[in-house]
């Protein structure tokens, strides 16, 4: 596979660029090229969602998209969430709620918190449940994640 | 005043790193020159390799090298099993790193490519040319004991590895007098433990100065080193093993496993750093599993109720190798803990471990006490539905009393403190018991299937003392140490030889120093994970974190503290018995205004300028800590469920959980690992569990057929908890790692049964799916 393709995609607000293979997988790219680890691996399949980005306002598992499907377009990671030293009201609600254990499935968990919030200032219970079904964490039991979810909704002005 | 938060639950200094996308764990590490390796792994469940071509391979673009078990034969020994349960007749054929011969189950490694990219690596697996002679495989683990299955082993006849016993009192003369006897089949599935970080290893051999380091997705790095140097023959001191952010283990980043082996081998030959890490799929092949157990088992009783004997004949599926820790999981830590939390005066137990066409089977989290606890639990339900009696009076019937300091048990063993009724008491309040009793009744006569289980268990948590750890074949000590280090600041570093990698001790830890010393809790830092920062320590797994290297923490704290009343003495021109401590400050009895603060005592201890006579310089202790027996926590969980009777889906409605985990040093953090422990344990009911076809084909091999528990597909967890210390614990603590684990499993087993009764249904193997269950209610319907 010798053919490469240039590709520019706006991360967290920084351009960047390259030469990629086009089979690449935009969570390479994330976490190889633009050296931003916060972005996981977890499956291969789609089915964990420890790579979970905003890709142009939506939220995509990042280990189903190519990079050279993303050229062009703005990308958000983990590590674009706080502002500075400023936690987002979802990173501030998973510690306070201890939503995570590990961490690994954690930026991925987030990061689809956040569309829920999107989309919808003030779920129910039973709305974030499902909203968090494409994620997977095998070390919380989910519990405290939604409890996070719901206390974000409060201070974010839903809830 | 320093801020009180002992038994607090303070948010974790873990989390801002994990939040934010800051943390390392080992597959995001990058070192300069480092290159890729991927493992070439068996299509095959069993099968002679006739030949291996590699020669295609090689010319790929980016390849530097490709290896096979011909060139890791002599530079690479064999893994060890390091469990070797005595009195078992085991057998521990050769595990080769890289199978050369024969392959024994689909992902045994059978060549690596290393190459400038992991595509490349990858890709160049596709031009490995592995001729085949495919011979019958076997998985069922009883099937894989009778005569004329398929043999995995010439050394191991019939695949038996081991044959191990339990006995206590007269289980025979027991079943002679019963009045009562039931007996049930019990299959617990084999599980993928699924931390959602994979498995990865990095290794940089430098031959210039002969040191290998490792960074390693390991729970216990010290162990790792240890076996590392058994396999590739560096010495210990030169290997250094890093477990840095380790995503989840639940048991299976215990073993060592041969990937890690073959990373170090390959950095050896290169002079290179590589890295290897799993696919999802790789896991599911190559990681070890947990549970696979089929258990034969009946209990004897009195008319009235009173357990007088329990039986069992286990045949326990290993896998295709000895893993690790594998013999005494469903040894040590099951047969021992047959007694439960009851009095059962005569019990046997027979478990054949069984080698079978599959993944090595380890611990799993719970490990040996799910299966244990289920079959107990599962028993006393149905003994309790043949003597037309509530389950709960059963249980009541046969609990042990109220102890504070040792019971023994006819296993052998002496629970350290307990209070089971309590749980139980707690538990039924907590669910309205006889109020569900109620409204199952009037659900039955709607022709609804609702059902209430309830499991009251005991594990073997804290593992353990290193005395016994010897006298049952385990390869390694269990104690664990620490260092306290007070920097002349007053700040603190502590290092530990235990490896937590989301159980949240950086906080607990800190939590205990602060207690112990009067420090902020910020002013401590928890170092951990790495061979050459940390004392020698076991690892992070059963139940055994803070409960042991807990301990440690306290007591080196302590060691501090002893020796800051003693300089505070003499600063202060006292006799060291007239002084006493308060939060932090040390001062002379009576004039709480002359005293030195523990930050005085840092920097004094630190400069040394005014030392008394024969008191060494620093702030600085270590403390080793050999448990004098183990910790048994205990609790009583409750569920509630309702099953479709048109479409056999179970509907887990309520889940309550008490425990009694000893003492709390983090009650959030403690809430956290009932709800996770919970969740895993609920799961082999209801979804998990691995299926093979006939010729040793995985058919579960990714996510999308391995059902795990999803946000969606749980209650909320009603979490209460009681507290007796342990007695024999510097802090009383527990532990309580499994406790959820192992309490859910025959919880919600018995809730769907319980649902299922009015239909004459007594057992279905796990998961429950919705299938088996509407195929189950078809034949009991049809007269079945």
């Amino acid at each position: 596979m010798k053919l490469k393709v240039p590709v520019e995609i706006t991360i967290n607000g920084k351009s960047c660029s390259g030469e990629v293979e086009p089979r690449q997988l935009l969570v390479h790219f994330i976490r190889e090229n633009a050296g931003l680890t916060g972005t996981k691996v977890g499956c291969d399949t789609s089915q964990c969602g420890t790579c979970t980005v905003v890709l142009d306002g939506s939220t995509a598992k990042a280990c189903t998209v190519l990079t050279v499907q993303a050229s062009g377009s703005s990308v958000t990671t983990i590590e674009g969430f706080a502002d500075g030293a400023n936690l987002h009201p979802l990173q501030e609600a998973f510690w306070n709620n201890h939503a995570l254990q590990c961490g690994f499935c954690t930026p991925g968990m987030i990061i689809a918190a956040d569309a829920i919030l999107r989309n919808n200032p003030s779920p129910t219970r039973e709305e974030i449940r499902q909203g968090l079904e494409g994620n997977i964490c095998r070390c919380t039991g989910y519990q405290n994640i939604v409890r996070a979810v719901e206390q974000a909704a409060e201070t974010m002005g839903g809830g | 005043m320093t801020t009180r938060v002992f038994s607090s639950g303070i948010r974790r200094r873990e989390d801002p790193r994990l939040i934010t996308g800051r943390a390392s764990y080992t597959d995001d590490i990058k070192l300069p020159g480092m290159v890729y390796a991927a493992i070439l792994r068996s299509m095959y469940a069993h099968a002679n390799i006739r030949s291996i071509d590699t020669s295609a391979a090689a010319g790929q673009p980016g390849v530097i090298a490709v290896y096979t078990g011909a060139d890791t034969e002599g530079a690479l020994n064999g893994l060890p099993c390091a469990w070797l349960i005595p009195n078992s007749d085991l057998k521990t054929p050769a595990h080769p790193a890289i199978a050369k011969d024969r392959v024994r189950y689909v992902g045994d490694a059978v060549a690596v490519v290393v190459a400038e990219t992991r595509y490349q690596a990858e890709d160049a697996l596709e031009h490995i040319v592995v001729e085949y002679e495919p011979l019958d495989a076997v998985l069922n683990p009883k099937d894989a004991a009778q005569d004329g299955a398929p043999q995995l082993h010439d050394d191991a006849p019939n695949n038996v590895a081991f044959t191990w016993a339990v006995a206590g009192g007269d289980a025979d003369a027991a079943f002679a007098d019963a009045d009562v006897t039931v007996s049930d089949v019990i299959t617990l599935p084999r599980l993928i433990a699924n931390p959602m970080e994979p498995r990865s290893a990095i290794a940089q051999w430098v031959g210039a100065t002969g040191e290998l380091t490792l960074w390693n997705t390991s729970q216990n790095p010290h162990i790792a080193r240890f076996l590392t140097c058994v396999v590739t023959g560096v010495p210990e001191h030169k290997i250094r093993v890093i477990a840095p952010e380790v995503g989840g283990g639940f048991g299976s980043k215990i073993p060592y496993y041969p990937d890690e082996a073959i990373t170090a081998f390959c950095s050896m030959r290169l002079g290179v750093p590589v890295k290897w890490t799993e696919t999802r799929s790789e896991n599911y092949l190559a990681t070890t599993q947990g549970r696979d157990h089929i258990e034969e088992v009946e209990m004897a009783a009195t008319s009235d109720g009173k357990i007088t004997g329990l039986r069992t004949t286990v045949y326990a599926g290993l896998g295709a190798y000895l893993s690790t820790a594998a013999p005494g999981v469903p040894t040590i830590l099951h047969g021992l803990m047959y007694s439960g939390a009851y009095d059962i005066p005569n019990i046997s137990g027979t478990i054949y471990g069984v080698f079978n066409n599959g993944t090595p089977v380890d611990a799993y989290r719970g490990a040996g006490r799910p299966e244990a606890t289920t079959l107990i639990e599962r028993l006393v339900d149905v003994l309790a539905a043949e003597l037309g009696m509530d389950p709960v009076e059963v249980r009541r019937k046969n609990l042990i009393p109220k102890f504070e300091n040792g019971h023994d048990v006819v296993t052998g063993l002496t629970y350290d403190s307990g209070d089971y009724g309590a749980t139980l008491d707690t538990v039924l309040d907590a669910a309205g018991y006889s109020a569900l009793r109620e409204e199952q009744e009037q659900a039955r006569g709607e022709g609804r299937l609702m059902g209430v289980g309830v499991s009251t268990y005991v594990e073997i948590c804290g593992l353990g003392p290193s005395q016994v750890a010897g006298a049952v074949g385990f390869q390694g000590g269990l104690w664990e140490s620490a260092i306290v280090r007070f920097h002349p600041t007053g700040k603190v570093n502590v290092m530990v030889g235990s490896s937590p990698h989301g159980q949240g001790e950086e906080t607990t830890f800190a939590q205990i120093v602060a207690e112990e010393v009067g420090v902020g809790v910020d002013d401590v830092e928890i170092i951990h994970g790495d061979t050459d920062l940390t004392p020698m320590g076991w690892g992070t797994y059963g139940s055994r974190t803070t409960a042991v290297s807990g301990a440690a923490v306290t007591l080196a704290t302590r060691k501090i503290k002893d020796k800051s009343k003693a300089l505070a003495a003499h600063l202060l021109e006292a006799a060291t018995e007239d002084i006493e401590y308060e939060d932090g400050r040390f001062f002379v009895r009576g004039s709480p205004d002359q005293h030195k603060t523990i930050q005085d005592i840092a920097l004094m201890a630190n400069v040394a300028w005014d030392m008394p006579e024969g008191m060494e310089p620093g702030l600085e202790a270590s403390a080793f800590y050999d448990p004098p027996n183990f910790t048994y926590p205990f609790g009583a969980h409750l569920a509630v469920v309702e099953v479709d009777p048109a479409t056999g889906q179970i509907d887990l409605q309520r889940y309550i959980a008490v425990d009694d985990c000893g003492v709390q040093i983090n009650p959030m953090i403690v809430e956290g690992q009932v709800h996770g422990g919970v969740a895993q344990g609920v799961g082999p009911v209801l979804w998990e569990g691995v299926v093979y076809d006939e010729s040793g084909q995985p058919l579960t091999g990714t996510m999308l057929d391995y059902a795990l528990p999803r946000a969606d597909g749980l209650p909320d967890i009603e979490v209460q908890s009681n507290t007796t210390p342990s007695p024999h614990h510097p802090l009383g603590v527990k532990g309580v790692g499994e406790a959820g684990t192992i309490a859910s499993t025959p919880t919600v087993y018995n809730a769907v049964m319980d649902a299922l009764r009015p239909l004459g249904i007594t057992r279905i193997d796990m998961p429950l799916t919705p299938e088996k269950v509407w195929r189950a209610m078809q034949d009991a319907r049809n007269g079945g």
